[in-house]
C-alpha cells in the first residue's frame, strides 16, 4: 500500500491562495487505508476550509483517483460541479494527483504527502518495505529488503554502526541485516549472507517507468 | 618506505589520519602532517567524516604527498556513485596517491548537511572489488582501461559490534573482494578485542588498531555513545579524576597499545587532528 501523510494544513492553505471556489477530491483505497483521504477527513478538511472562507463546489471519494478510467467517469458525472470550480484538493498520492490534473485540467493541489510503500501493521502503524527498483533480491535475503530497509541500502552485510540489532542512523530502528541473519537462521539458508552480492542495477530505475502489456 | 612496503616488511605499522580543512586553509593543518613525517607509514585524508563539509580527500593526499608523506585516501561510498568513484581514483592515482581505504560513510542524519541526498551507489565491498578489477586494467562496466592503476585496498571493520560474527562475514567478504590492510573502529575494550582476533586468526590481513586517545571527561562520553564502542567504565573514571585528562589518555592509548601486542599488526591513529600525542603514545610502546 501507498502510505500518505497529511501534509501540513498551513501549507494547503497558501496553495489555495487567489482560489475560492474548491472541489475535494478524496481516495478509497490506499488513503482510505490510512486515515488520511477517506470520507472522515475529505469532511474534516471542507470544514476547516470552509472557516478560512473557501466556498466548497462539491466533493466525492473516488473509489482510486490514481486510476484515469475511474477519474474520467467521475469527471463526466460531476461535470457541471466541477465547471463551477477553479481549483481541486486531492486527497491521494502523488500519482492520485497527477491523474486527477491529467483528465480534469484544472489546477490540482496536493493535501497528502506520499511516503512510501509499505505493510500496515495495525490502525495507524506503517512500515516501509520496498523502494520497487525492478531489480528483486528478496530471495536471497530471506524476504526483508536491505534496500528499503537499511538506511546505506547495503548489500553485502551490515555497516559498522549496526550494534546489538539497531542501526548507527537511529537506535529506534532495527538494523535490516541483523533482521536478514536472524531470518535467514530461521529458515535454516544462513550461508546465503556469505556470497558476495553484486552492485544494484540502476539502469532498471530509468525514471519514468512504464508497463505498456498491449 | 612505501607504505605497501611497510605492511609486508614490518612488524610494527603505524597509521594517522588527518583531517582536510574545512575551508581552503592549510596551514594549521600542514604543520600537523610536519609532526606526523618519519613517525607513521601512512597519513590517511578522511573523506567529510562523519558527513561534514571538508576539503577533497583526493586533493588532500596530493598535497600530502607533495610534502612527502604516505597518503592513504580514504573514500567513502555515501558521496560518490561508481563512476565518480573511478574517475577519482584514476586521477589521485595519477598524483601520486597509492593507497585507499574503502569505507561505507557515516548517513548524514546528524551533520549540517542533513539535506543532501546520500548516493550508497555501491556499498564498501563492492568498492574493494571495483578498485581491485582496476587493478587489473578493468573497469566498473567491464572495459578496457588505458593504464591500470595499482592501488593498495584496504577496509575497516568495528570489533565491538554485536553479534560480531555479522561483522565476521562481512570482513570476510572483504578481504575476499582484495583487501589487504584493516584499520579497526576505535577500540578500549582489551579483552574484547583479543577474543575479535581469535576469531579472526585465520584471516590473512593486516590488522591496525584504532586508537583514539581520550583528552577529556566530556569527550569520553561522546565515546560512549558510539554504537559498539565499548568503553570500560574504570577508564572513564581515570579520565574524570586525572589531573591531566589528555596525558591520562596517552597512558591508556599506550596500555591499550601495549596490551595487544601479539594481537595487531600495527595502530590506527585516529586523533581528530591532535596528532601532537602520536610522537608520545608511540614513545610507550
Amino acid at each position: 500500500m501507498i502510505i500518505t501523510e497529511k501534509k501540513d494544513y498551513k501549507k494547503i492553505l497558501s496553495s489555495l491562495k487567489g482560489h475560492d471556489n474548491i472541489y475535494v477530491i478524496g481516495c478509497g483505497r490506499c488513503a482510505t487505508s490510512c486515515s488520511t483521504g477517506g470520507e472522515e477527513q475529505v469532511a474534516e478538511i471542507i470544514k476547516k476550509l470552509k472557516a478560512d472562507g473557501k466556498k466548497i463546489i462539491g466533493s466525492c471519494v473516488i473509489e482510486a483517483p490514481c486510476d484515469e478510467r475511474l477519474v474520467a467517469k467521475f469527471s463526466r458525472a460531476e461535470k457541471a460541479k466541477i465547471a463551477k470550480a477553479d481549483a481541486l484538493l486531492v486527497l491521494g498520492c502523488g500519482a492520485g494527483v497527477q491523474t486527477v490534473s491529467d483528465v480534469i485540467r484544472l489546477p490540482t493541489y496536493p493535501a497528502l504527502e506520499s511516503i512510501f510503500l509499505g505493510k500496515t501493521k495495525t490502525l495507524g502503524r506503517f512500515y516501509e518495505l520496498c523502494v520497487m527498483c525492478g531489480d528483486c533480491a528478496l530471495e536471497e535475503t530471506g524476504g526483508i529488503c536491505p534496500v528499503a530497509r537499511c538506511s546505506k541500502h547495503l548489500l553485502n552485510g551490515p555497516c559498522g554502526g549496526s550494534h546489538k540489532g539497531k542501526c548507527e542512523v537511529d537506535q529506534n530502528l532495527d538494523c535490516a541485516w541483523y533482521l536478514i541473519f536472524e531470518r535467514l537462521k530461521e529458515l535454516k539458508q544462513f550461508d546465503r549472507v556469505k556470497k558476495y552480492q553484486k552492485p544494484k542495477d540502476y539502469s532498471k530505475v530509468i525514471r519514468p517507468r512504464k508497463v505498456e502489456l498491449r | 618506505m612505501t607504505f605497501k612496503e611497510a605492511l609486508k616488511n614490518k612488524d610494527f605499522v603505524v597509521t594517522a589520519e588527518l583531517s582536510p580543512p574545512k575551508g581552503v586553509d592549510l596551514e594549521t593543518v600542514l604543520k600537523k602532517a610536519d609532526l606526523l613525517a618519519g613517525r607513521v607509514d601512512g597519513v590517511n585524508a578522511t573523506d567529510n567524516q562523519v558527513a561534514v563539509l571538508h576539503m577533497s580527500s583526493v586533493a588532500f593526499c596530493a598535497i600530502l604527498k607533495q610534502k612527502g608523506l604516505e597518503p592513504i585516501l580514504q573514500m567513502n561510498c555515501r558521496d560518490r556513485n561508481a563512476l565518480a568513484m573511478q574517475a577519482d581514483l584514476l586521477g589521485a592515482y595519477a598524483l601520486g596517491i597509492r593507497n585507499v581505504l574503502a569505507i561505507t560513510g557515516d548517513y548524514p542524519k546528524k551533520s549540517l548537511h542533513h539535506v543532501i541526498k546520500p548516493v550508497f551507489d555501491i556499498d564498501s565491498v563492492q568498492l574493494i572489488k571495483m578498485i581491485k578489477d582496476m587493478n587489473n586494467g578493468i573497469d566498473f562496466a567491464g572495459e578496457k582501461l588505458a593504464g591500470a592503476p595499482s592501488f593498495t585496498v584496504g577496509g575497516v571493520v568495528n570489533p565491538g559490534s554485536e553479534p560480531i560474527e555479522q561483522q565476521m562475514i562481512k570482513l570476510k567478504k572483504k578481504i575476499d573482494a582484495g583487501a589487504e590492510f584493516i584499520q579497526t573502529q576505535i577500540t578500549y575494550d582489551i579483552d574484547g578485542f583479543k577474543k575479535f582476533r581469535d576469531l579472526t586468526k585465520d584471516m590473512k590481513i593486516k590488522f591496525l588498531l584504532g586508537i583514539l586517545p581520550i583528552r577529556s571527561a566530556k569527550m569520553a562520553e561522546t565515546i560512549q555513545n558510539i554504537p559498539g564502542v565499548h568503553l570500560p567504565k574504570k577508564l572513564i573514571e581515570r579520565i574524570a579524576k586525572a589531573s591531566d585528562p589528555v596525558k591520562e589518555g596517552i597512558e591508556i592509548s599506550a596500555e591499550i597499545i601495549n596490551s595487544l601486542k601479539g594481537y595487531i599488526d600495527g595502530v590506527h591513529f585516529m586523533t581528530l587532528n591532535n596528532v601532537e600525542v602520536i610522537p608520545e603514545i608511540l614513545a610507550k610502546v
